[in-house]
């Protein structure tokens, strides 16, 4: 830390730095340098005063931080409290073979936002001895002091293949890659001013050119940004990951390679798994694994649960298998229809809308091919609301409840009965009309819980109660009578 | 206590059955002034540009109509039909709940999974003696809330749960 938070400090400073030197608050370069270098010593000093204030001890029960001279600051948590425990490393701490150790409890505050104490910058070695010590069980005290030797005995459960590269294009992270190019280019032109574009008479070449040729050029630079960026954020992010399970039942992602990240997830705070499939994705048959674990922060904290890199959906299903310790993975399980109704919903839900739509601009005084446009959305809603039906889906396994649902976007979860600590069931006035319900798994873990959505009243009660025996059997009516006098 | 659960999915028409007790009847007068107060909410501007803007009054008195149409159904239908929904029940190993109106929800939260318990007591519930009484689980999407309790009941109910999730033994997730 002696080091790195002064150098990111001046790093950040590096703008103002040059801005000093080329406009100058003092007369002379002279008077400017000794103005810089005063400014380095006191970021320079501060650090070190930060460096010198803060400690960190880790008792048998808790893990305390201290920090500041003028505002002291102190934090503790309970060593059975804690959740996780992330090692990341940045490429300033790389450098000077630093690392950054969150501590998180997973506990929620008011703002929904989980407790984390940060141990930042401490070397490499001492971090993977705090990450050890404070995963290891407790009484296993005598294994951290043995160093860590501890590694050899991890099993790999999966690697990364370079072959899964074909996955980056059809990520966000696409998305993002042009983002951040548009947000650079036009920061350029705003702070260069529009006329720097206009260079060997760009414009005027712009504004004789036809259209086509534009929006072409447009598309290709749109699509090879896009490619490339995705690539090279994929590289960055999934570089060298690797997932094991360590002695102790921890599970640990390593990835990235700039940034090296380090996240552990105790076994025990496992309750399922779920293979999410976006809709780019999903074209390209791929999906991600994603661990439905407590404290991992909410839904804040949801990145933290992916176990796996955009990979073939057969390798997402293996992955699922291999963390919960079962083969065949119960997201493979094959899993019961939903009746007929449901699609009937879907449908109804997704032409409605369009139809009402274009009705109302054929009578507004619009021209009329914005109805016909407006109608011409209704192959796409139908096909979303096929594809939704079709996604519907759960099954009972012997541990899990497993359950499928989306539209474009598929989620396939499957929860240990064990972690369902209670239910909902809902019921619109349609799913009244339509005999059905969306009985929703409560859970600890994850989104805090998972709906099996459109079920007949009876299938999703009994699937409730079979989940959990015993919950939901004091509020059950098997009235046979009732139903058929109906 | 399994065997019932044990039974195919198909066999019986199953359903849940209304949960012992009824809220206090004081949450229809509380639902309908809340009401009341989101109506007037609406009409309020309406009326104020019906006075200052003369032009449009020819297509915002039917809209006002409408509105006050549409309102009084609610004040009328949504308090009444809440308490027919909204019912609660306590046994030793879970609490039950129901409510809603035209949508509607029963939520299971077994005691042992309980973590905290709170009333809750806005100005309108407290001009009517009510109470709303909130059961959170380790669960981001599982609290239930009973809503218009009497007070004095809300008051025992939460002395019962406190008591209970204490003896219970776990962090509850």
């Amino acid at each position: 830390m002696l080091a790195v938070t002064p150098l990111r400090q001046l790093v950040g400073f590096l703008p103002f730095i040059a801005v000093v030197l080329v406009i100058g608050i003092g007369q002379d370069l002279g008077d400017r340098i000794y103005g810089l270098l005063t400014g380095v010593l006191i970021v320079l000093l501060a650090g070190t005063l930060r460096w010198f204030t803060t400690r960190f001890r880790i008792t048998g029960e808790r893990v305390e931080l201290r920090s500041g001279l003028l505002f002291r600051n102190a934090r503790s948590v309970p060593r059975d409290r804690i959740r996780s425990v992330d090692v990341t490393a940045g490429l300033a701490h790389r450098l000077f073979r630093l690392s950054v150790v969150k501590i998180g409890t997973g506990e929620r505050t008011d703002g929904g936002e989980s407790r984390e104490l940060t141990l930042d910058a401490i070397s490499s070695v001492e971090a993977d001895r705090v990450r050890h010590r404070l995963l290891a069980p407790t009484d296993a005290a005598q294994v951290e002091s043995s160093g860590v030797t501890v590694a050899p005995a991890a099993n790999e459960l999966a690697a990364l293949k370079w072959s899964w590269l074909r996955f980056a294009p059809l990520t966000t992270s696409s998305l993002v890659a042009l983002g951040a190019v548009a947000g650079t280019f036009g920061q350029l032109i705003g702070d260069v001013g529009a006329d720097a574009v206009d260079v060997g008479g760009v414009r005027e070449r712009l504004t004789t050119a036809p259209l086509w040729l534009g929006l072409a050029v447009l598309a290709v630079l749109v699509l090879v940004v896009a490619l490339v960026g995705s690539v090279l954020i994929f590289v960055e992010s999934w570089w060298g990951f690797r997932l094991v399970r360590e002695p102790g039942g921890t599970l640990r992602i390593r990835r990235g390679l700039l940034t090296t990240r380090s996240v552990s997830l105790e076994e025990r705070r496992l309750r399922g798994i779920a293979v999410i499939e976006p809709p780019l994705l999903r074209v390209g048959r791929g999906a991600r694994t994603v661990a439905v674990a407590t404290g991992l922060g909410g839904r804040r904290g949801h990145g933290r649960g992916i176990l796996l890199p955009p990979a073939p959906r057969s390798e997402a299903h293996r992955v699922s298998g291999t963390v919960l310790s079962e083969c065949p993975s119960p997201t493979t399980a094959t899993l019961l229809r939903h009746p007929p109704v449901a699609l009937r919903r879907r449908l109804v839900r997704a032409t409605m809308p369009v139809l009402v739509g274009s009705v109302a601009l054929w009578v507004a005084p619009v021209p009329t091919w914005t109805g016909w446009a407006t109608l011409g959305l209704l192959p796409v809603t139908v096909l979303l609301a096929v594809d939704a039906y079709r996604n519907l889906g759960h099954a009972l396994t012997s541990r899990y409840l497993v359950t499928r649902y989306g539209a474009g976007a598929r989620s396939t979860v499957a929860l240990q009965r064990s972690g369902v600590i209670g239910w909902t069931v809902s019921q619109s006035l349609f799913q009244r009309w339509a005999g059905l319900v969306t009985v929703t798994a409560t859970t600890a873990a994850g989104h805090g819980g998972y709906p099996v959505i459109d079920v007949p009243t009876a299938d999703g009660l009994a699937i409730a109660e079979r989940a959990v025996p015993g919950l939901l059997v004091p509020f059950l009516q098997h009235d046979a009578v009732a139903a058929r006098t109906h | 206590m399994t065997a019932p659960g044990m039974q195919p999915a198909t066999s019986e028409p199953l359903r849940l059955r209304p949960p012992r007790h009824r809220v206090s009847p004081r949450a229809i007068t509380w639902w309908t002034t809340q009401a009341a107060l989101e109506v007037v909410a609406v009409l309020a501007p309406l009326t104020v540009a019906i006075v200052v803007w003369a032009e449009a009054r020819a297509w915002l008195i039917p809209i006002t109509a409408v509105v006050v149409v549409i309102g009084l159904g609610y004040l009328l239908v949504m308090p009444r039909w809440r308490f027919r929904v909204h019912r609660w029940e306590t046994t030793d190993d879970a609490v039950y709940t129901s409510a809603g109106w035209i949508n509607q929800e029963w939520r299971v939260a077994p005691m042992s999974r309980i973590q905290t318990v709170d009333t809750e007591r806005g100005p309108l519930q407290q001009l009517f003696g009510l109470a709303t009484v909130t059961v959170t689980t380790a669960s981001a999407a599982g609290a239930l809330r009973l809503a218009g309790l009497d007070h004095a009941v809300a008051d025992d109910l939460v002395e019962q749960l406190t008591e209970t999730t204490q003896a219970t033994p776990g962090d509850a997730t």
